[in-house]
């Protein structure tokens, strides 16, 4: 399944002195497949919902945080 | 030229008096990849980037314009009304002792900007590499603004922004295919 | 002084901001895909729709734009609160 996000397990060592956070991850936001973008993509259906998302086209909407990011969780 | 228009790209709210949140805004501000920094950098590289990006450089460098604004407008209200004490508790008291409430062109850091922030080799490959690399630290700062904020008003404007390097990224890796295409030289030969 | 914008100036201001960030959107996408003949259109679309809400925008609120591009109405109103970081 594609997602946005991926993820590492880093080594951890037992002399580590703060709690391991044991995945991490890191962004891979759309812009990193699409390539030269293609003509005729779907729109968000109104203008203001092309304005919340900060683009008119679906596929190059990246969410954050992602959810399973460690940390503050948001909304 | 220009022309102003008197109101934002995006609408900005901020809920909560938070002046800290202010100190790593400005990292936007006036920072090595703030927003100043990538209009300064788009407008200055159009001279002597093939006739073909021109459009493109102009209208980011000046939608970023717009973006500096609307940064200037989180630290303006998060700070507003806050009291010199409430500043110095915020890790604000340097920027006070020099500036009151002023904003100022510097880093989270104070780091004062600098024009060796803004690259420009000359080379239409290599700058425009430079402005893909601009867009992703630019969207990686507003990931961890994000990450050190709670103020859910704030954080729906700087996931636009963040949006907004993603799709200026998306056109810069266009341009550099704009320019590696040989269309055009079987014209010219 | 103590001048507050009712919600509809509110409102109509939001409706200008997501119309105008679609242009913003095909302006760029058209930078790189100037052959993209539905987009022009939509992007022609897109710029009238905003110049009529601006007129009538402009005749409540006063002028968006300096230099010319708009209207000023007697005393100047260009010089007006609120400016946009203030709003």
């Amino acid at each position: 399944m594609f997602t946005q996000y991926k993820s590492w397990r880093p080594y951890i060592s037992p002399f580590d002195p703060c709690k391991p956070i044991e995945v991490k991850y890191y962004a891979t936001p759309p812009q990193l497949y699409m390539g030269f973008q293609p003509p005729g993509l779907p729109q968000f259906p109104t203008a203001r919902e092309a304005l919340m998302a900060g683009t008119l086209w679906p596929q190059l909407f990246s969410p954050y945080p992602f959810p399973l990011k460690g940390g503050r969780k948001h909304d | 030229m220009w022309y102003y228009e008197k109101k934002l790209q995006y609408p900005v709210k901020v809920s909560t008096c938070n002046p800290m949140l202010a100190k790593f805004l400005i990292e936007q501000y006036g920072g090595a990849d703030g927003e100043l920094a990538a209009a300064l950098r788009y407008m200055n590289q159009r001279y002597t980037i093939p006739d073909k990006v021109v459009g493109l450089l102009t209208d980011i460098a000046t939608e970023e314009f717009s973006h500096l604004e609307m940064i200037a407008t989180m630290i303006y209200k998060l700070t507003k009304d806050a009291t010199p004490e409430m500043l110095k508790e915020a890790g604000l008291g340097d920027h006070y002792v020099n500036h009151d409430r002023a904003l100022f062109y510097q880093n989270a850091s104070g780091v004062p900007f600098t024009a060796t922030y803004i690259q420009a080799k000359g080379d239409p490959i290599a700058d425009l590499y430079e402005d893909i690399a601009a867009e992703e630290k630019a969207r990686a700062t507003y990931q961890w603004i994000i990450d050190l904020s709670d103020d859910t008003d704030l954080n729906d404007s700087l996931k636009f922004l963040r949006e907004r390097e993603i799709v200026h990224s998306q056109r810069f890796r266009e341009a550099v295919e704009i320019l590696k295409d040989d269309r055009d030289q079987k014209k010219v030969f | 002084m103590t001048k507050k914008m009712p919600p509809e100036f509110y409102k109509q201001l939001e409706e200008i901001q997501a119309i105008d960030f679609v242009i913003v959107e095909l302006n760029l996408y058209l930078d790189t895909h100037p052959h993209d003949y539905d987009a022009i259109q939509q992007f022609n679309e897109n710029t009238e729709k905003s110049m009529k809400l601006k007129i009538d925008f402009e005749q409540k609120y006063g002028p968006l734009m300096n230099f010319g591009r708009s209207y000023s109405n007697y005393p100047f109103n260009w010089i007006d609160t609120p400016w946009p970081w203030q709003v």
